[in-house]
């Protein structure tokens, strides 16, 4: 049966060819040392990963190939998101090596989470031998079956003149159109036999690939012209303005002014307007401020940039923004109506879209309406109600200004911020201020606990002399407290801030609201000594228990070379606000503790 | 939400392919992963090299949701075209099934008397049993089946709808 068949066609010809041509002379060499030159070739100078049986091969041509530094991790997952923090901070694909079965099945989480927050990175697993694929062979697993939902594409190379093509097109699709992971599976034969290797000349053009990056022109002064018209406008961008590169946060701010409409942002695309800007709003959301969900729900032309009306970002989505006309602008045309129903949906890379806009804006002298300026007064209005605001007392250190503190000391280095998953996240997007992208690392779209330390580890590797913090949780952080040895190895300065509240604080908070306060699972029992466990890895281990010792305990933390570990114990039952509740709309936030009743609508319940 | 149940409607989708290892798995997953309907899936290749494949696929939703399936699908790597039959104009779709029936005596008079009708071909014949061909559009197919129910009907394969545009006009 057609398509069914394990085996592509042998004549199906060149699926990717540099503009001139693969016409070079190949050479000769094993498939191991193909995939090593094939990266150098792209430039890779870093890949994260753990050896096994199934990639002794390509461990051996890295060995005797030392262009590229290898950083050996602790665990696999580890190496996934270790890549993904170190393309996240560079916007260069992040490289994992790991073996097959477990080293693959390891890895899942964080290509989903890849998948899903749309990083670039390539997974290169091993597998069996060919003639053993099918047999339930030691430390086989259908790698290629099971990512094949969580990948952007993935490959099983089963011919050794395929490889070198495949460990191009892999990178060229991982790092185009939308970014996403690319797994590349790599039977251990593959590996050792002979396979030709040609760099492709000029750039890789894919037959059936070829992402849309200019927006239609039509469409992009249709928008304008509504844009122009609007009385109450705003701008909501995402991830997609970080992913475009850094010249389309520029842009982004020179729209902004240009048109002077409020600007709100996603929790991935925070940092692409300066936090202190007058235009921006802040992030908006289940954990967004008033200010700017009350102008997404009020407002009468929303343009979307780069972001995806995530059900966190929209709330209830029948009372989403009901009044407005609504115009999509982002890569992948499968994002566009596809939770929210929009008036104009342009595909196209945002930053170049960005650029006809305000190359339009200005060639046709267009001005915001006068009615702006009232729906500014509404705005401030709004931003007066403080919705942020919190009241530090005594000596119980509130979280909010544990993260506070932590951004007045140190944002004069610009540090690069990762986090866990939950209420430390929250609290640090909405208290650590961005000026510039690819500062901000966070596991949005997933949300996976145990992601912050390996990512600060991969910002670390990119950015040897930057500040990189991973705010914690005491929860999430023992995820993947294992990677605390590849720092330590490495010499990796990461600094990791735990707010240790002995709960899984946004689980409890939830159990709280919604079910009365029953608090199944959610407490943290037999929490570790962080600071003598950190001691044991070779960190610094410092233990923060009162306000009044919290800036000292920072700057220690700052002034203390290589890793450190601090142990910020807060207020245990503080909650994170404001909070749009699951089943509600953006006009229905709770903005602290006496809007919550402690219990929720059936339906609400299911929304999660 | 009763308005959105009313706009459900069938479509038929011909997916042009490269005919490469797991693309067939990957566009069934992406129908099952995402919860989206398949009535009919039908898969061969079409070139005479071998290396592209089209799959007829018939599914149903809103207009949103097929909207979505459409992107969806073109968001795959190895997918070349993607083609809504159903809203792009007339187009001839066509199904195929073999149908066992068993029986003696008058009902199995009868059961060839309706396969004459419907034009069904006699493939393979038993003194007690027929196992008739029968080609057409989907409609056909399921009068002819539920007409041979009283008749002894003891078996069915269905290969499934193939489709294409009326027209010069070639996908």
């Amino acid at each position: 049966m057609t398509s069914l068949k394990s085996v592509a066609p042998k004549d199906a010809g060149p699926r990717l060819v540099g503009r001139s041509g693969m016409t070079a002379k190949p050479e000769i060499m094993s498939g191991a040392e193909v995939i090593i030159r094939a990266l150098e070739d792209m430039g890779v100078d870093t890949i994260f990963g753990y050896p096994g049986g199934a990639v002794l091969p390509i461990y051996d041509a890295l060995f005797q190939h030392s262009k590229i530094n290898h950083v050996l991790v602790r665990h696999e997952q580890g190496a996934a998101h270790a890549a993904e923090g170190y393309a996240r901070s560079t916007g260069k694909p992040g490289v994992v090596l790991v073996t097959s079965g477990p080293g693959a099945t390891n890895t899942v989480t964080g290509i989903a989470d890849a998948m899903l927050d749309s990083i670039p990175m390539v997974v290169l697993t091993g597998q069996v031998a060919t003639h053993l694929v099918g047999t339930d062979a030691f430390q086989e697993a259908d790698t290629v079956g099971i990512t094949r939902h969580c990948t952007k594409h993935n490959y099983f190379v089963d011919k050794s003149e395929d490889l070198c093509q495949i460990m191009f097109e892999a990178f060229h699709i991982a790092t185009t159109g939308r970014p996403g992971p690319v797994v590349i599976d790599l039977p251990k034969n593959i590996q050792v036999a002979d396979a030709p290797y040609v760099k492709p000349i000029g750039q890789v053009e894919h037959r059936t690939y070829k992402p849309q990056i200019k927006g239609d022109r039509a469409l992009i002064e249709e928008a304008l012209e509504l844009m122009a018209e609007a009385e109450r406008p705003i701008l909501y961008t995402g991830g997609g303005i970080i992913n475009a590169g850094p010249a389309a946060s520029q842009l982004l701010r020179e729209f902004a002014h240009a048109t002077g409409f409020p600007v709100t942002s996603t929790l991935m695309g925070l940092g692409a307007m300066p936090h202190d800007d007058q235009q921006f709003l802040g992030m908006l959301g289940m954990h967004g401020t008033y200010e700017a969900n009350m102008s997404m729900h009020g407002c009468d032309v929303m343009v979307c940039l780069g972001a995806r009306f995530d059900d966190r970002v929209t709330g209830r989505v029948d009372g989403f923004s009901p009044g407005s006309k609504k115009i999509h602008v982002d890569i992948d045309r499968s994002s566009i109506n596809k939770n929210i129903h929009v008036d104009i949906g342009i595909v196209g890379d945002v930053g170049h879209v960005l650029e006809d806009m305000l190359k339009l804006w200005r060639a046709k002298a267009y001005r915001a309406r006068p009615q702006v300026k009232d729906w500014w007064a509404q705005i401030e209005d709004w931003r007066a109600r403080d919705c942020l605001a919190y009241a530090q007392k005594g000596e119980g250190i509130l979280p909010q200004h544990a993260v506070k503190r932590l951004f007045d000391l140190t944002h004069h280095k610009s540090p690069i911020i990762t986090t866990e998953v939950g209420q430390h996240q929250m609290w640090a997007a909405q208290y650590f201020g961005f000026d510039k992208p690819n500062k901000w690392l966070t596991s949005g779209g997933l949300g996976t606990m145990g992601y912050g330390l390996p990512a600060a580890i991969g910002a670390q590797l990119a950015y040897p002399d930057a500040l990189v913090i991973d705010i914690a949780g005491e929860a999430s952080i023992q995820m993947n407290l294992q990677e605390m040895g590849t720092a330590t190895q490495y010499r990796l300065p990461v600094k990791v801030f735990t707010l240790n509240n002995e709960y899984m604080g946004m689980v409890r908070q939830w159990q709280q609201l919604t079910y009365e306060g029953r608090y199944s699972s959610s407490y943290s029992d037999s929490l570790p000594d962080f600071v003598k466990l950190a001691e044991s890895f070779g960190w610094t281990g410092i233990r923060i228990e009162k306000a009044s010792d919290l800036d000292d305990g920072i700057k220690q933390m700052m002034e203390t070379d290589g890793p450190v570990f601090v142990d910020c114990v807060v207020e245990k039952l503080e909650n994170c606000y404001p909070m749009v509740p699951s089943g509600a709309a953006h006009n229905e936030m709770i903005l602290g503790p006496e809007g919550a009743s402690g219990k929720i609508s059936k339906e609400g319940q299911a929304l999660v | 939400m009763s308005a959105a149940s009313e706009d459900i409607a069938r479509h038929t989708m011909s997916v042009i392919v490269d005919n490469e290892a797991g693309v067939l798995a990957r566009v069934i997953g992406l129908f099952s992963g995402r919860g989206y309907n398949i009535e009919s899936l039908t898969v061969a290749e079409i070139s005479d090299d071998n290396t592209v494949s089209r799959i007829t696929v018939v599914t149903s939703g809103t207009p949103m949701v097929i909207d979505q399936i459409t992107a969806q699908l073109e968001r795959l790597v190895p997918v070349r075209a993607v083609r809504d039959l159903t809203v792009e104009g007339p187009s001839v779709e066509r199904e195929m099934a073999l149908v066992k029936v068993r029986g003696t005596g008058d009902i199995r008079v009868e059961a060839l008397r309706i396969a004459d009708i419907f034009r069904a071909r006699v493939v393979d014949t038993s003194t007690e049993s027929f196992i008739f061909e029968i080609t057409g559009p989907t409609e056909k197919i399921e009068a002819f089946i539920s007409l041979m129910q009283p008749l002894g009907l003891v078996e069915i394969s269905r290969t499934g709808v193939a489709a294409i545009a009326r027209g010069a006009e070639a996908l």
